[in-house]
């Protein structure tokens, strides 16, 4: 069974959705704000929540977070600048507003930040490495702003592991012509709630590769939101998950074009083992009035390995002109059959090594797209180690 | 000689209404070296034997045994079947996307084989084998059967068929949905085969027309889950005549 839409060249016919729910008018409209007052605790109907275990993220949704459960470490690369700033720090905050409840919990808690910056036309020679370790469950806040300034180049990649209750905000600000790579991988161990709200600000010419991968952890929500500020402004969204039973992994992007020629690419492909996994995709496009000559493109695909595996996906595009180069998105989602199975085996290949086949296969071209080889290779041998516990999903013996 | 015994099978296919028997009773040995062509109406079976031989999970061997040079087939896995030396050319064969048809070809070769096939001479024997079968040397960076056509994925098949080197191949309605150009060039290659490794075939077919390419030694009318008549290639040229108007008539329970 394989579930497909495909609209590679949609028209400017207003709200374009698929779902089971049409979204509650324009995502223009949705709230944004600093004040928690603005942003009251979901009840769990609500559009963007309506998708997640609202009971799990419960913690996170408080205002009194602490800061305590989790350490942050940074590796830099020598031209990069690396520093931990009070959270009245002027530079803070300037990459757009809150735009759900976790992201205005972590927004009002977090006590200090860490800002990392690539002076302008600095090229990192090396990749920079922030590490958020889990150290206690106690619900925690935590910000982190990576700035590009002018004609700079970088690439850093956040980590997230041990296990932890984090609402997080990572704010990425490339100013004009900057090229930068934000990677972040959510590797929790069991146990792991996380919210990240990230929001990214593009100037003039500046070009942003963001890379979601998420892996380990009960709940990873994250919520990348891209907003162009100049024109020609190019960014690149790409996502890799893999949940296991019972987790539930959920990516909501929003790419606001709010200005003329800009470009953006969103592809977003996750897999799914196991009674209870879950995965939520969702990606809002908005063209607004004035973004003429938009380019963009969604797209996200779901691969079903076994039974009692969920996987919902619903892009919307709004288009609010017709002067655009070209706008479209597709979603599939389907299963790792029995036949796709006969065949391999009937060619003498072990189920094991079929399903590896299979599961590489599928990822193989967006790792590509990634670009960055130590995090292909690290990712190489996540999906290995995910598709060791698939075995122990088809015959029933217990995770090494 | 290895031969390949079929020894009254029974078997059944599960449905919403519980399990429900196809194969009634098959009798078949073919011996390395031969050709044997099964013909029958739509429904009769064939496609379930050639699906049950290797091993598909969507059916259930009820009785009887199938032997492959005396090993019992059937309670190999279908991974085990294809590495004893049995090959199913299928009717439908399945889209792997992201997987090229290089890497898959390299990958069966060596769970076939128990070794990696040595790098050079395979490139050379993979191109050949391209070559042999008219495909555009381009196809091998393809995705596994995705975007092919009816007659790109039955050379795929058939180019499998002569780089691993079964013992037996079943071939399951390769013919169908197949131009005349294509029909000879996939005709060529089981030729091929058969003259370079002492292959025995199992040709499953609904026409006659294959026959005219495949030279079958034997010809067996598959009528409600068994086998009705059997007899040389002659017999073929009198289905072709007649059709299978006379073993339905005798049947009325065979369903489309």
């Amino acid at each position: 069974m394989t579930l497909t839409t495909d609209h590679t060249r949609a028209v400017a016919d207003g709200a374009h959705t698929h779902g089971a729910v049409k979204p509650q008018g324009s995502r223009a409209e949705r709230r944004t704000s600093f004040s928690l007052e603005d942003i009251p605790i979901p009840n769990g109907r609500e559009e963007e929540w309506r998708f997640s275990p609202a009971d799990r993220l419960q913690p996170l949704f408080q205002a009194d977070l602490g800061t305590s459960g989790v350490t942050v470490e940074v590796s830099a690369a020598p031209e990069v600048v690396v520093e931990t700033v009070a959270r009245d720090d002027a530079r803070l905050g300037t990459a757009g507003k809150p735009g759900d409840r976790t992201a205005v919990t972590a927004w009002n808690a977090f006590e200090q930040a860490t800002i990392v910056t690539i002076p302008k036309e600095a090229v990192a020679s090396e990749v920079t490495s922030v590490r958020l370790t889990g150290v206690s469950k106690d619900a925690t806040a935590a910000h982190v702003l990576v700035r590009a300034e002018r004609h700079s180049e970088a690439v850093v990649v956040l980590d997230h592991d041990g296990s932890g209750t984090l609402a997080e905000t990572v704010e990425i600000v490339v100013e004009d012509g900057a090229h930068l790579t934000v990677v972040s991988v959510q590797d929790w161990a069991a146990g792991a709630v996380h919210a990240s709200s990230h929001r990214a600000r593009l100037g003039r010419d500046a070009k942003l590769k963001h890379v979601v991968v998420t892996f380990g952890g009960d709940v990873v929500r994250v919520t990348p939101d891209t907003e162009f500020t100049a024109t020609g402004g190019e960014v690149e969204m790409v996502g890799l998950y893999f949940a296991d039973t019972d987790q539930h992994q959920e990516h909501r992007l929003f790419v606001d074009h709010a200005v003329p020629d800009c470009k953006s690419r969103v592809t977003y492909k996750g897999a799914l083992q196991g009674s209870g996994a879950h995965t939520v995709w969702v990606g809002d496009v908005l063209i607004r009035a004035a973004a003429e000559n938009t380019d963009t493109y969604e797209l996200n695909r779901n691969l079903v390995l076994s039974d009692g595996a969920r996987a919902d996906s619903v892009p919307n595009l709004e288009i609010e002109t017709g002067e655009i180069a070209g706008a479209g998105h597709a979603s599939a989602t389907g299963r790792f059959d029995d036949e796709q199975l006969f065949y391999l085996q009937a060619r003498g290949i072990p189920e094991i090594e079929a399903r590896r086949l299979v599961v590489r296969g599928f990822f193989a071209e967006l790792i590509h797209e990634i670009g960055v080889p130590e995090v292909e290779e690290r990712l190489l041998a996540s999906i290995e180690a995910e598709l060791e516990k698939s075995m122990s999903v088809i015959t029933g013996a217990p995770t090494a | 000689m290895p031969t390949l015994e079929i020894r009254d099978l029974h078997v059944s296919v599960e449905t919403k209404e519980g399990p429900k028997p196809i194969l009634r009773g098959v009798d078949l040995t073919i011996a390395s070296g031969e050709t044997h062509a099964i013909m029958g109406p739509n429904g009769s079976g064939k496609s379930t034997l050639a699906s049950a031989l290797a091993g598909h999970p969507k059916y259930t061997v009820t009785s009887g045994t199938a032997t492959l040079d005396g090993e019992d087939l059937l309670t190999m896995t279908v991974d085990q079947r294809a590495r004893a030396g049995l090959f199913l050319a299928m009717q439908y064969p399945v889209e792997v996307s992201g997987v090229s048809v290089a890497n898959f070809l390299r990958t069966a070769k060596t769970a076939i084989s128990g070794e990696a096939p040595k790098l050079r001479t395979w490139g050379k024997e993979v191109k050949g084998a391209m070559e042999n079968l008219r495909m555009d040397p381009a196809f091998a960076e393809r995705s596994v059967n995705e975007g092919f056509s009816g007659g790109e994925k039955k050379r795929h098949e058939i180019l499998q068929m002569e780089l691993f080197k079964p013992r037996f191949a079943i071939l399951d309605e390769t013919d169908s949905g197949l131009d005349v150009d294509a029909l000879r060039v996939v005709s060529e290659g089981v030729n091929r085969a058969k003259e370079e490794t002492d292959i025995g075939i199992l040709l499953i077919t609904h026409y006659t027309r294959i026959l005219r390419y495949i030279k079958p030694d034997f010809v067996h009318v598959f009528v409600d889950g068994k086998i009705a008549e059997e007899g040389g290639s002659e017999l073929a040229d009198r289905l072709e005549e007649e059709g299978y108007d006379k073993y339905l008539g005798a049947n009325k329970t065979v369903s489309a």
